[in-house]
């Protein structure tokens, strides 16, 4: 007995089975919360759907620790199942594992998609932040969700995220990885719509999910390409023999560039890279945990997943990977000025979102795919801690967004003021916090291609990032309080199960840049020394300039709180540039709404269908009817005479083929 | 029980009819009887259509044939047999009939018994038409089809019921008498002395004959998909038939076009359809677009449902036109796929008629508060009719553009465009039904689903995201038989002698 028992617990620990339980719990909880949520939903003060929800995250967690000191053994261990199974050998001390089922989810004359998770160290790393940040978000969310009527459907959403999320970092297919993309996707819709009944959350749940569907439009594209270039959609496979093929230079239009540019359309659609990052601002409609969770820390990352995941092919075209690293830094840039001018908390820390990841795809554009996915780790700790901040500050003040009527908060909420600093410390970079690390590698990856304009148009952004973040921090949390007198009275610090996730992501956002992350990942991205660490002078001038924007923005926010006004008004297309956001979505509604939908009215319903095609079908019935009717003295129906005319022809056909000759 | 074993598909063809005979003979007055037994009958069908899955074996070969001479002087005969593209269209057809009958439940509240002898009479029909493999059969069936439901929209229909079953009637008729024309020019090609499919598949035919006998063909069938510009009988008759009846329809009957083409137009004239495929591929591309870009601007419920099928069925006769097995076999995937989904959106927006007798989506609104099961299935089959991974549509939409692309990139392309543009309708449609605050106060008190329609949409869903996740259930019964169809074509185009040029 004791004996089966231990060989059982064997077999479930072991790195075939973990993954999949991983997997799955979160989908368990998601099967069991939204189908029984009902019966569960009867006890008012219950908060049985969050402790399940929670606790199978942080089962995900603990198994994703598990695989991780698993993973290094496993991999030479299970060299001989990929030999079985007739896949490619590979080389070197670095040794990814793959756990098949035996069945397929495709399988039609050559395309056959097995249903199989990869786990290597890039999709470890990428489990561990998604079932840690997850949980830390669940915790959290048990406190700021605790008097929401539907918060088991929250629930329910959330843990389906999860797993969909784990599905996506796990695929060994780019068709399952799509599964995953969508389903995210799928989730975030649900989630940015979860209060459906506020008409803006249903509109900004429809963006998204529309303007991502733009982005997904190019990955479906390059997934069929790339289908048909390699003959099969295995990452492993691609990135292992992509290498065989000659590189394309820059301006080199040739089919492993189109796939890659297709590919990095869909990125650009999840990440919210310019022109499609239109849908990430409106996604703050969703419940704060839920911006912290998907549109900050894992979620938006997916495409530069994605794109690290396929460096190998990413380096063989040098104009994919220029397109990637200009789109990149013109994304952090560009949301970063936007970022400057908004009075909305959780507004400000979208855009600062997405410029963060505008500097992710510029790390990737350079070459420097570990540095990318270093800043992603590191974002997801700092970035989760601004927004669960921020959304202990709109706790507190009753559902309060705009920091023009905030101000003062430092002492009321002295938890959520410190933790908030450390993350924004660690955002604007300064030294030996996370974003430090991470971001210095970036710019030095960007120095060393020698692209001036791209250096210089990064090291501005970083700028910004320090300018925004400190004016938020002025705003909201130090000077007069500008509150109403009733939400004085009312602000308070956020209960213990808010605050502890709050102080574990400082820990988080303080130290996290101190794993050598990028070594660790450089097998994977078949990286060899173009991440190397040649320029000292490059640290310095950061933290220079990190410290010079924070100085500046508390010159302009907390001492001559009149500057920034005088200076919009003295420079107003700026202002006015700023604030209509550079005229994106101006220029997408009116598309949708003039061309679209108008042109779809106007001249394929009205003129097409009911002028043209039915105008000559009934102007034909008419004919046809009239000269029945003039043939005909009887007066008769536009049916019957219609039916008898074509009746009476076929008689006639008939007749006339069967006659004998 | 070898005798059932042997004649399945008779069994299957006339055992509607033989309910259709049974309810007919109930009184009048007992309405609840004619329901019952009309409902029992097709769900004996779906039974036996069960069955006839289990012992379907994954081979090209043409299974469950029963052959028996009906008039010998002109070579008729009563041939049926299913094959991979026939099973599951068959399979489809006694699913949905059952579900359309309960949808109906108590919509229909006059003259019940000639509206459940229409719908088995139909259900007879349909099943004949995938199962019949002699022309003269095929065209019986195909034909009887077109009564019961003409009279469906015309009798069951709403306002405008009588406008729309004439334009259907019209614009099908047209096509089918031409087919019947096309018809007998190829029995006389053939000398005369057979209908069978089989044999007419070897008749050399003169190209340029062949090119009009499929131009024939052609027509008849893709005025049932219905191809553009030969779609605008279906909205009306989607919009104005009773919710069972528009199930029927966008469920199956449409799959006739498509299913006409891969059994008789293709390979009968193999040459001509390689000839006519990149024109067929190209106004199948027009419907994607076009339908989805028709559905932005509509204001009717129903009328949004039925241009998304001008849509979805874009994409069957895209993966059609590709001629690779791929392709092919992803055309008859999302035709199953299609059925589902779309025979579910009916179903819906028959609930919300049945509760508010009204179409207009502006009429509706916040339901997602009022009705949370409802909205819940409405959403899920929202998101499995514009093919999001994890659905079946998605399987079949991917399997349809990997084939495609080969054939032509630029194609494939503005395809995809189109799903981009289903997301929006398909999401605007959602948010306006769903979302927001309760504006009409007739709304705020609607009944969440009985337990009659959750029997209804429950498996219908679960069907959906089952064969987004298990295709290969489906898929390996559908490919052997789509195989030799390719083959056929790809020889025919190749070999010297068929070709005109």
């Amino acid at each position: 007995m004791a004996r089966l028992l231990f060989e059982g617990l064997t077999r479930v620990f072991s790195i075939e089975v973990l993954p999949w339980l991983a997997l799955m719990l979160p989908f368990g909880g998601f099967l069991v919360l939204s189908l029984f949520g009902d019966w569960i939903r009867k006890d008012r003060e219950e908060r049985g759907a969050g402790v399940l929800s929670c606790c199978t995250v942080l089962l995900s967690f603990l198994i994703a620790v598990a695989t991780a000191f698993m993973l290094g053994d496993a991999g030479r261990d299970l060299e001989q199942q990929r030999q079985s199974l007739n896949l490619p050998q590979r080389q070197g001390p670095y040794l990814p594992f793959q756990a098949y089922l035996a069945v397929d989810w495709i399988d039609v004359s050559g395309l056959s998609i097995p249903v199989a998770l990869l786990l290597d160290r890039l999709a470890s790393v990428m489990m561990l932040v998604v079932t840690g940040v997850s949980f830390l978000i669940h915790v959290y969310s048990l406190g700021y969700m605790a008097r929401d009527e539907d918060r088991v459907r929250y629930f329910s959403y959330l843990n389906l995220f999860v797993f969909f999320m784990l599905l996506l970092v796990m695929a060994t297919n780019l068709l399952m990885v799509f599964v995953g993309w969508e389903g995210v996707g799928l989730c975030s819709y649900l989630l940015i719509g979860f209060w459906f009944k506020r008409p803006d959350a249903a509109a900004a749940a429809k963006k998204a999910f529309i303007v991502n569907r733009v982005g997904d439009a190019g990955l479906i594209l390059g997934l069929i390409m790339a289908y048909h270039a390699f003959g099969t959609l295995d990452l492993l496979s691609i990135t292992d023999h992509i290498g065989g093929l000659a590189p394309e230079r820059l301006g080199e239009l040739g089919i492993v560039t189109v796939i890659a540019l297709l590919l990095f359309l869909g990125a650009c659609g999840k990440s919210a890279q310019l022109p499609l990052h239109v849908w990430l601002p409106d996604a703050m409609e969703g419940p704060t945990p839920v911006s912290a969770l998907i549109h900050a820390s894992t979620m938006v990352t997916a495409g530069v997943y994605l794109v690290a995941r396929l460096a190998p092919l990413y380096r063989q075209s040098e104009t994919a990977m220029l397109v990637v690293a200009v789109i990149g830094v013109l994304t952090a840039f560009v949301a970063a000025t936007i970022a400057l001018v908004q009075t909305d908390i959780k507004k400000v820390l979208a855009y600062s979102t997405v410029s963060q990841l505008g500097f992710m795809f510029l790390a990737c554009g350079v070459g420097a795919f570990g540095a990318a996915v270093f800043h992603l780790v590191t974002h997801a700790f700092f970035k989760a801690l601004l927004f669960l901040s921020a959304g202990s500050v709109i706790h507190a003040l009753g559902g309060e967004q705009d920091m023009r009527r905030m101000g003062g908060l430092a002492r009321r909420l002295p938890w959520t003021f410190w933790t908030f600093v450390i993350g924004a410390a660690s955002l604007a970079g300064l030294p030996f916090l996370a974003g430090f690390f991470s971001k210095d590698m970036i710019l030095e990856g960007t120095f060393a291609t020698g692209r001036t304009a791209i250096f210089v148009t990064a090291l501005l952004a970083a700028l910004l990032t320090a300018v925004y973040i400190t004016r938020l921090v002025c705003l909201a949390f130090l000077g007069a309080s500008r509150l109403d007198a009733e939400k004085t009275a009312h602000a308070h610090e956020s209960p213990w199960v808010m605050t502890i996730p709050l102080v574990l992501l400082a820990v988080g956002s303080a130290t996290a840049g101190f794993v050598p992350l990028p070594d660790m990942l450089r097998p994977v991205m078949h990286g060899a020394a173009s991440e190397s660490r040649a320029v000292r002078w490059i640290p310095y001038a950061a933290t220079t300039l990190s410290l010079f924007g924070i100085m500046l923005a508390a010159y302009l926010y907390l001492l001559y709180k009149e500057t920034p006004a005088r200076l919009a008004s003295a420079l107003p297309w700026i202002r006015r540039a700023l604030e209509a956001k550079w005229g994106f979505d101006d220029l997408y509604n009116a598309f949708v709404r003039r061309v679209l939908v108008s042109g779809g009215r106007r001249i394929l319903w009205r003129a097409v269908d009911s002028f043209l095609i039915d105008g000559t079908v009934n102007a034909t019935a008419r004919a046809v009817g009239s000269a029945a009717e003039t043939l005909r003295s009887a007066q008769t129906g536009l049916v019957r005479g219609h039916a008898l005319l074509v009746l009476g022809g076929a008689v006639a056909l008939v007749v006339y083929l069967l006659w004998p000759r | 029980m070898s005798y059932l074993e042997n004649n399945t598909l008779s069994l299957l063809i006339l055992l509607p009819v033989a309910g259709a005979l049974v309810v007919a003979l109930i009184p009048r007055e007992r309405e609840t009887l004619q329901k019952t037994a009309a409902l029992l009958f097709s769900g004996l069908v779906f039974w036996f259509a069960l069955g006839l899955i289990r012992g379907f074996t994954a081979s090209p070969a043409m299974q469950f044939v029963e052959r028996k001479a009906w008039i010998p002087a002109y070579g008729v005969s009563y041939h049926v047999g299913v094959d991979g593209l026939s099973l599951w269209l068959v399979a489809l057809t006694a699913l949905l009939t059952p579900l359309a009958l309960l949808a109906s439940w108590s919509s229909i509240d006059a003259r019940i018994k000639e509206f459940n002898v229409f719908m088995l009479l139909c259900e007879a029909g349909l099943i004949g038409v995938f199962c019949a493999l002699d022309l003269l059969l095929f065209y019986v069936f195909w034909e009887a089809t077109l009564i019961p439901m003409y009279f469906l929209i015309g009798i069951w229909g709403h306002e405008r019921r009588i406008y729309a079953a004439i334009k259907f009637f019209i614009f099908t008729m047209t096509g089918s008498v031409l087919m019947l024309v096309a018809l007998l020019v190829l029995y006389k090609a053939g000398g005369q002395s057979s209908f069978d499919l089989t044999s007419l598949q070897r008749v050399e035919i003169d190209p340029a004959l062949q090119m009009w006998l499929f131009a024939a063909f052609a027509l008849a069938f893709a005025v049932k998909v219905p191809l553009f510009p030969l779609h605008t009988w279906l909205p009306d008759a989607h919009v104005e038939a009773p919710t069972a009846g528009s199930v029927i329809l966008a469920g199956v009957l449409l799959k006739m076009g498509a299913y006409g083409f891969l059994r008789l137009a293709i390979p009968l004239f193999p040459h001509a359809a390689a000839r006519f495929a990149p024109w067929i591929g190209a106004l199948a591309v027009v419907g994607i677009i076009y339908g989805a870009l028709v559905c932005l601007v509509q204001t009717d419920l129903k009328k949004l449902i039925a241009y998304s099928s001008i849509a979805h069925m874009g994409f069957v006769m895209l993966g059609i036109a590709s001629f690779t097995t791929i392709g092919v076999v992803g055309a008859v995937y999302q035709m199953l796929n299609h059925g589902i989904a779309t025979g579910a959106l009916f179903i819906i927006a028959g609930m919300l008629h049945d509760r508010r007798d009204t179409r207009e989506i502006s009429e509706f609104g916040g339901l997602g508060g009022v009705m949370p099961w409802f909205s819940a299935l409405f959403l899920l089959v929202g998101l499995a009719s514009i093919a999001v991974p994890g659905f079946g549509g998605f399987v079949g939409e991917i399997l349809i553009l990997v084939g495609s692309w080969p054939k032509s990139p630029a194609l494939t392309i503005i395809a995809v465009l189109g799903i981009v543009l289903a997301a929006g309708y398909m999401l605007w449609m959602i948010e306006r039904v769903l979302h927001g605050p309760v504006k009409h106060a007739s709304n705020s008190c609607l009944r969440d689903l009985t337990a009659r329609e959750a029997f209804v949409l429950v498996p219908l869903v679960v069907l959906t995201i089952f064969m987004g996740v298990a295709s290969p259930l489906f898929t390996r019964k559908i490919t052997p038989t789509v195989n030799i169809l390719v083959h056929k074509v790809s020889m025919e185009t190749r070999s010297p002698s068929g070709d005109a040029r």
